[in-house]
């Protein structure tokens, strides 16, 4: 993809003030930052505020922290770096980016860890300070990187930020430690400089964040502002660059991370179902944010239970949906596993449930910070004996807030236990979201059985009675007279539900639960194949829709065809999955997995589709992705 | 002492439960399904005193819900016409959690066996104690796995020779009522399956006790462990071994003494208790039971010994303290207040969020 630079001189009136010359202005339309320190520097922090001022000035935009998952690993060390990428453009952009245009190192093993990803020309700012013959020798540096030539390819600007940030805020009285860690802040302010970013949005920020210490919120901001004067007067900076307003379609935004998308799903769930809601969970990386929120909105009539373990918060959960609430539990997938006879429970009981799985890299504890996609055969087969569940995948942090909505709907109306695939990526990743219209989302009668229905007239209640349309059974709540009963895990007899060892009943039950969840409805795969001379079908699943979106927009712009089709629900899959991959001479699915979906795809569909796998905890980049469709396009050189 | 005061009445454990607008019969509570346990079970005699004894607390039946885990004690809830669930191998404290804290109108018991709740689900047992959900837990001890056909459980005594311990068991038991006690229990009480009398008395305490109240049934096994409880039952070994508490009563027991009361007494002795022939102590020095103090009810439970030597029954302790179930529900009482007072809850504003921009103005 191209960069337009439009550079023009900024008017000449303005530039008045003796001793500085103004900054040419350069238009871009899209523009790729990574802010880069030592975990304990606040890069998170750093990106996510640049990132809000972005969305607030109206540019579409994607984010990629990456983060260690040791809270503070050794300062400056390799494996201490946290990091966060913000790609913001004036068009609708797919992903956070493939390299970033612009690297801020706080130390050298900043530097270190990310020069590699820059493109020459690339701007690299860096906080000299912590350029000391000590923290360069632990991450491997022979020789100051910024005193020979090594960084030659890029534009260097060498700013001692902790010096600058603690004169800035002499007249605080701050102790020099603790003024030196505003430094992120006068970060922060030398980038909004630049990329003409609106301030008040930070300083209103800063000031509610440290409500209780005053003199921390007048340090952050004078930080702030010192290093926005900094791009200002220090004539360091030739430039200043202008992104403009995305043309998105119309309506509210917000700028929305996967993981406040799932927790305004499950308490929104109380809107369309009038049921309150009970999260059951247990704290696990990436998904423990989703707690975090839903547990300040108790007033939707939302109960969190932080239980004993991963077993006990699926199994508060699903006690809760025995007793007519909706049981929800978050977690990834080590908790997956933990979970895994619990919802196999609830697969028998037949019961509502939604499990959430924010996917990591695995196998056991793996890779807890990195997304990866490789809990999809887990979720569909890992469970002992015939135990299907619907398995929905959003594919952008703001599609989860639909897809939990969706999950909800499935799991009241066909009183099953449905799993929502989210990943690291998707769960810290944030892009704009187009605020729902609440009076508009769909709702879902839980439809609570009252009366007595056994078909003999007796008067008795036969809880697994199945509706003949959704195969689904009644759900009678504890309190409703006439209708007391037992479930459990044992096999149930067709339609009363009494205890039965009976093998055909056996043979029955499996076969009744597996065309349940099978006949449940879900879209048509839908094809983006603008030209319709596609010869490859790309077909993703998950969190990958971002690049390989951004890369068919590439293949296509180089003139060579190619048609991509996303999965969202990956049981039961779309009607129309077998046509449409029929329809295609080559057929290729991108995974962060070994191929998971490919193999099913395989099995089903005796398709021989390709499979192109990445596990290296980061996501797809366009780029990359860009060269292997190019290869798998029918006939192409390769 | 509480960390929240919620300023609420101090309520029974079945003050939120429906009363039944007429009388119950332990029928009305017999489900239709045939009971399959061993002949000569004792869980015969639990279901028995457990169908007899729900009708007297004049609480709704289907505002009554039985969960088990798995084991044989687990199939109880079959057995009971209520609403139940007999779910996974120990995790019915966890299942049982959940619907006490969405459900605060419904009498919640959990039926679990020492396989079931202290080994494999010894985690949830131990949480649902310490957080004081309003539950109350029927922990049925025959010290031995019957479903499983005769391995040791967390409460064989040591040198048990069972089917996977043909040269005994090397593993020392729990003492589920110790156990109770360390994990801040605020209820614990200790019955015999064949005490009618006794098993009632300890269930209606549970009851009546707003918060986890654990109640270990000595319970017999007559395929895998039969006789395993028989001291305690036979009149010629009975009465020197078995200690039936009475709150504010001196322990006192064994066959009457001159003054009618029990042979034996239990007295101080250091930081715990040891057993006395009464005649021989100052009546003074007979410790009187105090279901509060929780240093006496562990220094009780310490005299029960894997040999049964001396073995206490009764309510070990009953204290109170508020329940994590009418915690969580008062926050969110709590949190509804505050928004009510604002308008109610609006999802459209959470849902916005702080920082929003328009398209196409």
């Amino acid at each position: 993809m191209t960069s337009t630079d439009t550079r023009s001189a900024a008017d000449p009136a303005a530039a008045g003030a003796p001793g500085s010359r103004p900054p040419t202005v350069v238009r871009r339309d899209r523009v790729v930052i990574r802010f880069a320190g030592d975990s304990g520097d606040g890069m998170q922090l750093t990106g996510d505020r640049f990132t809000s001022e972005t969305a607030s000035f109206g540019n579409d935009l994607s984010t990629l922290p990456n983060y260690p998952a040791e809270i503070r690993a050794p300062a400056g060390t390799l494996p201490g770096v946290s990091s966060f990428q913000v790609h913001f453009a004036d068009f609708d952009i797919l992903t956070p980016g493939d390299r970033p245009d612009v690297l801020v190192a706080m130390n050298p093993a900043a530097l270190r860890a990310n020069i590699g990803d820059l493109p020459k020309g690339g701007v690299v700012i860096v906080n000299t300070d912590e350029f000391t013959s000590r923290n360069l020798t632990k991450v491997g540096y022979a020789a100051n990187p910024l005193e020979d030539d090594s960084l030659a390819d890029f534009q260097v600007h060498a700013i001692p930020m902790a010096t600058l940030t603690r004169g800035a805020l002499e007249s605080t009285g701050l102790p020099k430690k603790d003024a030196e860690r505003a430094k992120n802040m006068f970060a922060l302010g030398l980038l909004s400089w630049m990329y003409s970013r609106p301030q008040e949005g930070t300083e209103r920020f800063l000031r509610e964040k440290f409500a209780k210490r005053p003199e921390l919120a007048e340090a952050n901001v004078l930080a702030f502002r010192a290093g926005h004067a900094y791009g200002e007067t220090t004539e360091a900076f030739a430039v200043v660059y202008e992104v403009a307003k995305a043309k998105l379609p119309e309506g509210t935004y917000r700028q929305i991370t996967g993981n406040t998308a799932l927790a305004y799903g499950i308490v929104a769930a109380t809107h369309v179902t009038g049921l309150e809601v009970l999260l059951g969970t247990y704290p696990i990386t990436p998904a423990s944010d989703i707690l975090h929120e839903v547990s300040r909105h108790k007033a939707f009539g939302v109960t969190t239970v932080q239980a004993e373990d991963e077993i006990a918060g699926v199994g508060a959960a699903l006690g809760a949906s025995f007793g007519g609430a909706l049981g929800v539990t978050t977690t990834s997938g080590p908790g997956i596993a933990l979970k895994a006879e619990t919802i196999g429970l609830a697969v028998a009981l037949e019961l509502p449930l939604l499990v959430i799985d924010v996917q990591r890299g695995g196998p056991s504890t793996g890779l807890p910070t990195k997304t990866e996609q490789a809990d999809l055969l887990q979720a569909l087969h890992g469970r002992n004996g015939e135990s299907p569940v619907p398995v929905i995948a959003p594919q952008t942090p703001g599609d989860c807030f639909d897809a939990v909505l969706d999950a909800v709907r499935m799991a009241v109306t066909y009183r099953t236990p449905v799993m929502l695939l989210s990943d690291g990526a998707l769960a810290n990743g944030s892009e704009p979201w187009q605020v729902p219209d609440v009076a508009a989302l769909p709702t879902v009668d839980p439809a609570f059985a009252t009366e007595p229905n056994a078909p003999d007239g007796s008067g008795a209640f036969w809880p697994y009675l199945r509706d003949p349309e959704t195969l689904a059974r009644p759900w009678a709540v504890p309190g409703t007279p006439g209708l007391e009963h037992r479930v459990g895990g044992l096999e149930k007899a067709d339609g009363s539900g009494a205890i039965s060892y009976d093998p055909a009943n056996h043979e029955r039950m499996v076969h009744l639960r597996a065309a349940k969840v099978a006949g449940i409805p879900v879209p048509d795969l839908e094809v983006d194949d603008p030209s319709g001379e596609a010869q490859l079908l790309v077909l993703g699943w998950g969190s990958t829709y971002g690049p390989i979106g951004a890369a068919a927009r590439r293949v296509r712009a180089m003139g060579t065809p190619v048609a991509t089709a996303h999965l969202r629900h990956l049981n039961p899959f779309p009607a129309n999955l077998g046509e449409v991959l029929a329809r295609y001479p080559a057929v290729l699915v991108p995974e962060m997995n070994l191929g998971q979906l490919a193999s099913l795809l395989r099995s089903r569909h005796l398709v021989d589709v390709q499979s192109y796998t990445k596990v290296t905890g980061q996501p797809f980049k366009a780029e990359e992705l860009q060269d292997v469709f190019l290869t798998h396009v029918p006939g192409a050189a390769s | 002492m509480t960390a929240i005061d919620l300023g609420m009445p101090a309520l029974g454990g079945l003050d939120l439960v429906p009363q039944a607008e007429s009388p119950q019969t332990a029928k009305d509570f017999t489900s239709d399904q045939e009971v399959r346990w061993c002949p000569g079970c004792g869980d015969y005699a639990v279901l028995a005193a457990v169908r007899s004894f729900m009708p007297t607390l004049g609480i709704k039946r289907e505002n009554t819900v039985f969960v088990s885990g798995i084991g044989c004690s687990s199939r109880f809830p079959y057995y009971m016409d209520t609403y139940g669930m007999h779910s996974i191998h120990g995790r019915a404290p966890a299942i049982a959690t959940g619907l006490a804290v969405a459900r605060p109108d419904l009498s919640v018991w959990v039926v679990t066996g020492d396989g079931d709740s202290l080994s494999i689900g010894g985690n949830h047992l131990i949480h649902a104690l310490r957080r004081n959900v309003n539950l109350k837990i029927l922990l049925f001890n025959n010290r031995i796995y019957g479903l499983t056909k005769g391995q040791y459980s967390p409460t064989s005594e040591t040198g048990k020779v069972t089917k996977s311990s043909p040269m005994g068991s090397v593993d020392h038991p729990f003492n589920p009522v110790s156990l109770a006690l360390g994990a801040e229990a605020t209820f614990v009480g200790r019955a015999i399956d064949s005490d009618r009398k006794g098993l009632t008395a300890v269930l209606q305490a549970a009851a009546e006790h707003r918060g986890t109240a654990l109640v270990e049934i000595f319970q017999d096994c007559p395929i895998f462990n039969d006789g395993s409880f028989d001291v305690l039952r036979r009149p010629e070994t009975a009465p020197q071994r078995l200690i039936r508490l009475t709150a504010g009563e001196p322990i006192r027991f064994g066959p009457a003494g001159e003054d009618g009361l029990g042979a034996y007494a239990v007295v101080r002795e250091g930081f715990g208790l040891r057993v006395a022939e009464a005649a021989e102590v100052d009546p003074a020095d007979v410790v009187v039971h105090d279901p509060a103090d929780v240093h006496l009810a562990f220094a009780l439970s310490r005299l029960s010994d894997q040999d049964l030597t001396h073995t206490v029954t009764g309510v070990f302790r009953d204290v109170r303290r508020t329940t994590y179930d009418d915690a969580v529900r008062a926050q969110v009482g709590e949190a509804r207040a505050a928004a009510d007072r604002t308008g109610g809850p609006d999802l459209q504003s959470v849902l916005r969020g702080r920082d929003t921009w328009t398209v196409g103005d």
